[in-house]
């Protein structure tokens, strides 16, 4: 039987020392009613007829690697260099579990320390942990935090409309126990000029912000940290990390707590996951935050090694007074993420970011020479801007694809209705001058035919 | 048997930030291929990162040998109670990589993504069936996850009642710290129950707890002590009896499968964690992947996206769908959101890499394989509790599950402790087991050998325990002061609480 190692004459000394004549006598204890039931699945495959199939199904799909693709939105395509998967691929990694015995896991250990240094540096933070799924859970974690940082006092969380709509959506999931007034982001945001702000007051425990927006655009951190903070709320900041390679930290604009999809690095667009959510906060706060963490120590003949700690705040201490109920620790996502920020290193965290810039920049100057088109440039902007376009997105999109074999943006008016015909066009490293081109082309040909 | 841990480094790699030297880099990136644009406002930007730097070869170096200080399943017995720490079969790892599942963006138009719409459907499909359930959700990425899901929709079904009082989840003091964790989270107030003697439920102190405050009962069932619960049935019908829910804790769902369906059982939910019971990576301590199950009643909660299949040979689609591509064939896959949804979970769709590797697993195994890989776990654990008699004394003198707790007491090494014998079997080539939990049992070793371990395996830790018995007997210090072997040994772990350093600092 597959992945089995047992013989039948295992299974005859086993099941005697075992004290029991057949196997099935181990279960007495389930109800008999109910006991074996019949399964009514596929017929059992083998590794080739398996992969066979499988491959069938991927080709089924029209990937990023075969069709230019210009959408971002909370995923991003980037190039993953070959060493991050001949590292994360080393089963010493992968088959491990949550460190629990030291002395045996300073692998893993040691590698989410440097994960954790690595994005105290890009997020200017102070303490960083590897312990959440994603950037829309990590920001839930930080509205959470937040509260918990205010001793329950305050009980209003305020969200800029500009924050990605699915992030927000998970805030109110993971908010609808607590009674909690959710607000701010109703409003419609302008493309013009910053978002403001519902006014703040001694209830609002913390603002929420993206970093740069879901709409591509930065606005000023450091005037909004002080707002936030002269009525003792706290700024959390959702940020891209590539963007960070270029624009100046969160942590010393006056961010307390710095979240984000860390998926940029090292991890595959994979349909929307696994992903990593970067968590970041100040050290006075460490023991309000939620996941894992690791510390430096020494073993009991001094030499340096590392252990997780502070677990007095966490669900297998604190049970239901726990920061939390999470048990992850994203660890393998974290070690791509920091093999990726390691090989690219001071100087290609830079270029990198620079790269996103000048492509898109490039590729926003071109589209706006389209009469029927309109790009929103006159706020700064790193990777994405949005394109007001002659005809609904979704139909300039198929055409995109039928006839120029482009995947095209993304259509901004699924979560904004103020803004039909809205498209959010994201171009990374990986997109060639070449593809900018047929992209402008094949959006000049969109606008004669499909908005006739 | 035996393997030899720390032979092959002795512990102590710099940290990446040390082995750097300004100028050095591991990667390559392409040149600007289009006109550089005005520089970003001063303002907006920063100096440089502060990160590595490094060559590619000494990146590769340290990883490696970073790698090289962990213990794992492709290296050796890893018995953690609790985690399922089985085979991770290399097929799938190949499968998750496959570029067209890889590459896709979670914003693709559906009819661009319909192999990967159809793998989650199908994987719905096989987990409703393995677990006796009318609807799933793949989304949550974790079983703590799983379980703010399954109790944030048990709270909404019985808010739509207007039963607005039911306010109290039941959790079992076996139960792992997660369940009273999600249900403070999810604004509810634990009621613990107590066990009994042979480690089921206590029905009477049960009674007494239900009321029409009950929004319902979370159940890891078999449960922390690998016992199936004998009460079973009356449980589920004091609950059911008093207006509230079962939720199932799928952790130890791998005694059951194919053995039977917990929605057969009466559990109106219940998480599947993938990363344990169909053998995706650990990887660290994650990803993982947390997809809920749940009975008739809740289909309309469940956090969504959910994949729907409509055939258009049928004269109403029901999904709604206007997409001409679509309307060409004859079925297509839709994401939709459930009416009385509790929300999304997380952004996009659950861990998709994880659930194309467990898919790969139930294609691969089929029924027969699923119920032989439970029937084997808990075959192993039964043997290797019987090859412990003597050595150790275990929890409860009742048939186990797929794991069992045993003791770290030893008559005669009245200082000796389960942390000491965990410890020293690291020195035997072994990882230890889940120690200290669960709370109630004193000292607990608990011990999960899973289904793909072989006899000679098991003889050799039972051996290994034997012997560290004995070991305590003649030279306790042994014991106390193991490791021995491994890169380092025993951790100042009060240290690093009370002095924390939680990043480099130069």
């Amino acid at each position: 039987m597959t992945y089995l190692p047992h013989t039948d004459s295992d299974r005859a000394e086993m099941l005697e020392a075992a004290g029991v004549e057949r196997v099935e006598d181990l279960f007495r204890d389930v109800p008999e009613a109910c006991r074996f039931p019949e399964l009514r699945l596929p017929e059992p495959l083998s590794e080739m007829e398996l992969l066979a199939e499988l491959r069938a199904m991927s080709e089924e799909n029209q990937d990023a690697d075969h069709f230019p693709c210009f959408l971002g939105a909370g995923a991003y395509h980037h190039y993953v260099p070959r060493v991050v998967d001949a590292i994360i691929s080393r089963s010493e990694f992968y088959t491990a579990y949550t460190p629990y015995q030291p002395e045996v896991s300073q692998g893993t250990l040691q590698s989410i320390f440097e994960y954790q240094s690595m994005i105290c540096a890009l997020t200017g933070m102070e303490v960083a942990n590897a312990s959440h799924y994603d950037g829309a859970t990590a920001t839930a974690e930080a509205v959470i935090m937040a509260l918990n940082v205010a001793r329950g006092k305050r009980g209003r969380v305020l969200l800029s409309p500009t924050l990605h709509p699915e992030y927000r959506a998970v805030v109110r999931t993971y908010a609808q126990g607590t009674g909690i007034q959710i607000a701010g982001d109703d409003a419609r945001p302008d493309l013009t000029v910053p978002p403001a702000l519902p006014p703040l007051d001694k209830e609002t425990a913390c603002v929420v912000v993206q970093y740069p927006d879901f709409l591509g655009q930065v606005q000023d951190l450091g005037q909004l940290a002080e707002q936030v903070h002269a009525v003792g709320a706290l700024l959390v900041v959702a940020a891209d990390p590539v963007s960070l390679g270029l624009l100046q930290a969160p942590g010393h604009l006056g961010a307390d707590i710095v979240v984000g999809e860390g998926q940029a690095f090292g991890n595959g667009l994979s349909f929307g996951g696994p992903y990593l959510g970067i968590f970041a906060c100040r050290e006075r706060d460490v023991r309000k935050m939620a996941g894992r963490l690791v510390g430096e120590t020494v073993d009991v003949e001094g030499r340096r090694g590392y252990v997780l700690t502070l677990a007095t705040r966490e669900q297998h201490i604190r049970r239901d007074k726990a920061t939390s109920n999470i048990c992850t620790n994203e660890a393998l996502c974290a070690l791509a993420a920091a093999v990726h920020l390691a090989a690219l290193g001071r100087s290609g965290v830079r270029k990198l970011a620079e790269l996103c810039y000048h492509k898109s920049h490039f590729a926003a100057s071109q589209v706006a020479q389209l009469p029927d088109y309109h790009v929103y440039d006159a706020r700064p902007f790193v990777q994405e801007f949005v394109v007001r376009c002659p005809a609904p997105v979704a139909d300039i999109n198929a055409y995109l694809l039928d006839e120029w074999g482009i995947i095209g943006g993304y259509d901004l008016a699924r979560d904004y209705p103020h803004l039909p015909n809205h498209m959010l066009l994201c171009v990374t490293e990986v997109i060639r001058r070449e593809e900018i081109d047929v992209l402008v082309r094949g959006l000049e040909d969109a606008a004669k035919e499909v908005a006739r | 048997m035996r393997t030899e841990f720390g032979v092959r480094c002795s512990g102590a790699e710099p940290v990446i930030y040390e082995l750097g030297k300004p100028g050095r880099v591991a990667t390559t990136l392409p040149a600007l291929d289009v006109p550089e644009a005005a520089p970003l406002p001063a303002q907006l930007l920063r100096d440089g990162v502060d990160l590595p730097e490094v060559s590619e070869l000494d990146l590769v170096r340290h990883y490696v040998r970073l790698s090289q200080l962990n213990w794992a399943i492709d290296i050796g017995f890893y018995p953690l109670g609790s985690c399922t720490m089985k085979y991770n079969p290399k097929v799938n790892e190949a499968a998750a990589r496959l570029p067209g599942f890889a590459q896709t963006h979670p914003y693709q138009p559906e009819h661009t993504v319909q192999g990967n719409l159809l793998l989650m459907f199908e994987l719905q499909e096989m987990l409703k069936e393995i677990g006796g359930f009318a609807g799933v959700t793949l989304q949550p990425c974790a079983g703590a996850q799983g379980e703010l899901s399954g109790v944030l929709m048990m709270r909404a079904y019985q808010l739509d009642r207007g039963e607005n009082q039911r306010t109290r989840i039941i959790v079992p003091d076996a139960a792992h710290g997660t369940n009273p964790a999600t249900t403070t989270m999810s604004g509810l107030q634990v009621v613990e129950a107590p066990s009994d003697e042979r480690g089921n439920v206590d029905l009477e102190a049960l009674r007494a707890i239900c009321d029409d405050t009950v929004c319902g009962m979370m159940l890891t069932n078999p449960n922390t002590l690998g016992l199936f619960d004998e009460h079973l049935p009356a449980i589920v019908d004091l609950v059911h009896g008093c207006g509230g829910l079962m939720y199932g804790d799928g952790a130890n769902m791998n005694a059951i499968m194919g053995i039977v369906r917990p929605g057969d059982l009466g559990f109106d939910v219940m998480h599947f964690n993938l990363h344990k019971t169909f053998s995706t990576p650990h990887g660290g301590g994650g990803p993982g992947a947390g997809p809920v199950g749940v009975c008739e009643k809740l289909v309309d909660f469940l956090p969504g996206p959910l994949v729907a299949m409509c055939h258009h040979s049928e004269d109403a689609c029901g999904c709604g769908c206007e997409d001409e591509e679509c309307a060409e064939e004859s079925v297509s896959f839709h994401l939709v959101m459930p009416e009385k949804s509790i929300g999304r979970v997380k952004a996009f769709y659950g861990n998709f890499g994880v659930l194309v590797r467990a898919y790969a697993y139930i294609r691969t195994l089929g029924a027969a394989g699923l119920r032989a890989a439970s029937e084997m776990a808990v075959l192993n654990a039964n043997y290797l509790k019987a090859r412990m008699q003597g050595i150790l004394p275990i929890s409860h003198d009742r048939t186990h599950m797929h794991e069992f707790v045993a003791m770290g007491i030893i008559d005669g090494a009245p200082d000796i402790k389960a942390l000491d014998i965990s410890k020293r079997l690291i020195d035997y080539g072994f990882h230890p087991s889940s120690n200290y939990f669960p709370l109630i049992v004193h000292e607990a070793l608990m011990i999960e050998p899973t289904e793909t371990e072989s006899k000679e395996t098991l003889d050799a830790f039972a051996e290994a325990m034997a012997a560290i018995r004995q070991e305590a007997l003649t030279d306790p210090e042994l014991l106390r002061t193991a490791p021995h072997s491994a890169p380092l040994r025993r951790l100042d772990e009060v240290r690093a609480a009370r002095e924390p350093v939680l990043r480099w600092k130069g």
